[in-house]
């Protein structure tokens, strides 16, 4: 998909350059500006896509709909992929899970949403895309849809709305399916140039992070050899699973930034499965999302709900390993 | 007088929309003021599932993406 760019920048770098492309800053310059404009151009185009699904997504309607029909089963399928469509902000995960409660829809399957919403996001999906290509893009969002499902389903079955706070729990004993305020219809043209700033403030917003772990992967990509990671975290220590997922819980912001590394990290030797299960707890779990949770939950809820989903990230992890 | 509420937890979009509405108070030389609702509580008294949202005079206009200056300075009109 990107041979032209990388000839391109082979050109540039070790032709007018003049650097080796046998030598070490050679790899590294290489690696550095083919990465940050093929991530570049992904991040432009799948925010942009993500942009126009999102402003002709009618999550109202869905709501309505998730709240009138029992699909036995289906509706935690249903909200996790939802929570995949549609663009996280976590600002916007708090009004969610209150708007779901209200309209009447079981706790679980608003768990459900909650939990793939940010683990399956156009910044991810884009980073994923070109790093490690179509095949392991399509896993990290299924496996992401499929987890979010299976913990809504968990947490749904667990009884938890007493530990909700006062205010939650007053929400839902007047739960309606009601209709909210739709916005009138507006063309096409009239949201596309929204659209468009919106993916570039996106785009913005991440750019630092993302060209400093370029340039830290980049470093690694010409100065550590091959396999260096093989010593260290390997399929068969049971342990790096769980060791990765824990350490990548508390980071968020960073997200934008990880990604270059660990891809450096799997070409050294790390296992994909482990890298996967790692990006998975850096993007879906973090610390101010727990926070902003607090209004709406008590404390031991929170620690249930990321008690969960760190484990089934866990366990996808050592699946992952068995797979690839 | 009429009053435009920007709803939001005070994220990078809600602090857009602020900015967006008070450039268009200026711009369209209405009298306005703006207010910043940043308690969950309050927000979702009106109803909303995705933020921010502009509510101009307790009626909910745009909710869920970050309005033009132009938009706002139109609805104000």
């Amino acid at each position: 998909m990107f041979d032209w760019l990388d000839h391109l920048i082979a050109l540039l770098v070790f032709d007018t350059f003049g650097l080796s492309s046998e030598s070490r800053w050679g790899h590294a310059l290489h690696f550095f500006f083919y990465d940050s404009i093929k991530i570049l151009l992904l991040l432009f185009l799948i925010t942009f896509l993500m942009g126009i699904v999102n402003s002709y997504f009618p999550i109202d309607r869905i709501r309505a709909f998730l709240s009138r029909n029992k699909l036995y089963g289906a509706e935690y399928l249903l909200a996790s992929t939802f929570g995949a469509i549609t663009p996280f902000c976590s600002c916007s995960s708090v009004p969610l899970f209150i708007g779901f409660v209200k309209g009447g829809i079981p706790l679980g399957v608003t768990f459900a949403f909650l939990i793939t919403s940010p683990l399956v996001n156009e910044v991810a999906i884009a980073l994923f895309i070109g790093m490690f290509g179509l095949k392991t893009t399509l896993i990290y969002a299924t496996s992401g849809i499929v987890l979010g499902t299976l913990g809504g389903y968990v947490l749904g079955r667990s009884k938890l709305e007493p530990l909700l706070s006062d205010w939650t729990q007053g929400v839902m004993q007047q739960a309606q399916a009601e209709e909210a305020f739709s916005e009138g219809q507006r063309t096409f043209s009239q949201r596309l140039p929204e659209i468009a700033r919106e993916a570039y403030g996106i785009v913005k917003s991440v750019l630092l992070y993302v060209l400093i772990g370029i340039g830290i992967g980049a470093a690694m990509h010409g100065f550590i050899p091959t396999g260096f990671f093989e010593e260290y975290i390997s399929k068969e220590n049971p342990f790096a699973v769980p060791i990765a997922v824990i350490l990548g819980v508390p980071m968020y912001s960073n997200a934008a930034g990880v990604l270059p590394i660990i891809q450096v990290m799997v070409q050294k030797g790390v296992p994909l499965g482990t890298a996967i299960a790692f990006m998975m707890a850096v993007v879906g779990l973090s610390l101010p999302e727990g926070t902003l949770l607090k209004k709406v939950m008590s404390w031991k809820l929170i620690a249930i709900f990321f008690g969960t989903v760190t484990f089934l990230i866990i366990l996808s992890g050592y699946f992952f390993n068995l797979i690839l | 007088m009429k009053t435009i509420k920007v709803l939001g937890t005070g994220c990078a979009k809600c602090k857009s929309t602020i900015a967006a509405a008070e450039a268009a108070v200026k711009q369209s030389g209405v009298e306005a003021t703006v207010i910043k609702v940043e308690d969950i509580q309050e927000i979702m008294k009106y109803n909303i599932l995705t933020t921010p949202a502009l509510v101009l005079d307790e009626v909910v206009m745009i909710k869920g993406r970050v309005p033009s200056v132009d938009e706002i300075a139109a609805m104000l009109r």
